[in-house]
């Protein structure tokens, strides 16, 4: 899974540049536009701190928010295979999550302000997550396109200039693979199935392809901040050109699936040696950025029970390492 | 004050006769539960054999501002790389 940059905050990474000493930006710029790794105890901007705080948070709590949609359907799961391979899945992203934190964490924010920041709202997360899974299709297509878009992402964050977010990047690249091809594969099986199995596959293709599309961001003249995160390495491609990547792999993943892509725009174009597509709703995408998704509070609530359910493991093992703690002491 | 588990560094040994490399890191409020973690969050693939992990804390590193003077002295003593010896063709296998 994979969130791009969500808050647009006037001018919140480009204005306090100015104040930062010169000759050490200087040397900062050197390094980032010669392909070097900055890790946690160098010097670095704040904007370049802020800007990674809050894109790899808000990367992270998509992970976690993203378990949510998919945990609906593990006791819905039409066979014991396909339920144990959605468990791995899970269990992935859960993962996912907890590199991403830990490398956010190296930039100085704590865990705890994180996940307070998702549950009280202030922190975002993918724009996906906030639409139904309403069919058992939806688990593939969100392997299949959700994750596709997501692996487009984050291959080239594999190179992005901070170092524990480029290592966990490496790490989370090697497991979306099987995300994407075990969705694609539960698409290919429902297609061999009955008109009504087929008509479902049919129809997770119409809801999420559109979403899917807008998980790469804003497009490329909206998109304020991301100049200066192709300038420091932080991003390596721009949202369009992701975008667009993503249309030319996945087509033809559906036309062998057998399904039609909803876009009657849809065309491939000789000339630039690529898809034409339509035009993406916008207003549709800052709907759900301002938290209006389809399932945005459902999605919160319940996060927020998991976490406040999970409250006394989390108390009974502090408990423990307490009175273990106590024990060594008097023994010493 | 923050209430998060402290943290611990994960190593992992991929496999006999490799060393530990770091890994990542996990938070747990004890030793055991710190490997449990880390055994859930890095080796769910089989990339590993055997888990280290270390309270963050107690680790000590060297300061990035000082990588130049600290690292400088294996530069300025090229003699000790063996092709800093220009010895003669007639020489074999060393």
């Amino acid at each position: 899974m994979y969130t791009t940059e969500l808050d647009k905050t006037a001018g919140s990474a480009a204005a306090p540049v100015a104040v930062e000493d010169p000759a050490l930006l200087a040397a900062f710029e050197a390094r980032v536009a010669n392909d070097e790794f900055i890790e946690p105890k160098d010097w670095m901007p704040e904007a370049y701190r802020r800007t990674l705080t809050r894109q790899i948070s808000q990367h992270a709590h998509s992970e976690i928010v993203g378990m949510l949609p998919e945990g609906n359907w593990l006791t819905r799961a039409p066979s014991l295979k396909r339920k144990a391979i959605l468990l791995a899945k899970i269990q992935d992203e859960g993962g996912h999550g907890l590199y991403l934190y830990c490398a956010a964490e190296t930039l100085g924010t704590s865990r705890e302000q994180m996940i307070e920041a998702l549950h009280t709202g202030k922190a975002k997360y993918s724009t996906i997550f906030n639409y139904p899974t309403l069919n058992w299709a939806d688990i593939g297509a969100i392997g299949w396109l959700v994750d596709g878009a997501a692996i487009m992402n984050q291959v080239p964050l594999q190179r992005t200039s901070y170092g524990p977010y480029a290592r966990a990047m490496v790490r989370v690249c090697k497991e979306e693979s099987f995300h994407q091809r075990q969705g694609y594969d539960l698409l290919l099986e429902m297609m061999k199935g009955t008109p009504e199995q087929r008509a479902m596959v049919q129809d997770a293709m119409n809801r999420w392809w559109w979403p899917s599309l807008m998980m790469f961001g804003p497009p490329d003249d909206n998109s304020p901040n991301s100049a200066q995160s192709i300038r420091w390495r932080i991003k390596r491609e721009t949202n369009d050109e992701l975008r667009q990547k993503f249309v030319d792999a996945t087509v033809p993943q559906a036309e062998l699936l057998g399904i039609s892509v909803p876009d009657p725009d849809l065309q491939w174009n000789e000339e630039r040696g690529h898809y034409d597509f339509g035009a993406i709703d916008w207003n549709e995408f800052y709907a759900v950025v301002r938290g209006e998704g389809p399932v945005a509070r459902e999605r919160m609530k319940a996060r927020r029970a998991a976490w406040d359910e999970g409250a006394w493991v989390r108390e009974a093992a502090a408990a423990w390492e307490a009175r273990q703690a106590a024990r060594r002491a008097a023994a010493a | 004050m923050s209430k998060d588990w402290p943290l611990w560094e994960v190593f992992v040994r991929a496999r006999g006769g490799l060393e530990h490399r770091h890994a990542g890191s996990v938070h747990a409020p004890d030793a055991e539960l710190a490997l449990r973690h880390a055994r859930d969050t890095y080796t769910r693939r089989m990339e590993g054999v055997s888990l280290w992990v270390v309270r963050s804390a107690d680790i000590v590193a060297s300061d990035p501002d000082q990588a130049g003077e600290l690292f400088e002295p294996a530069a300025s003593k090229v003699y000790r790389h063996p092709t800093f010896y220009d010895l003669p063709d007639a020489v074999k296998h060393m």
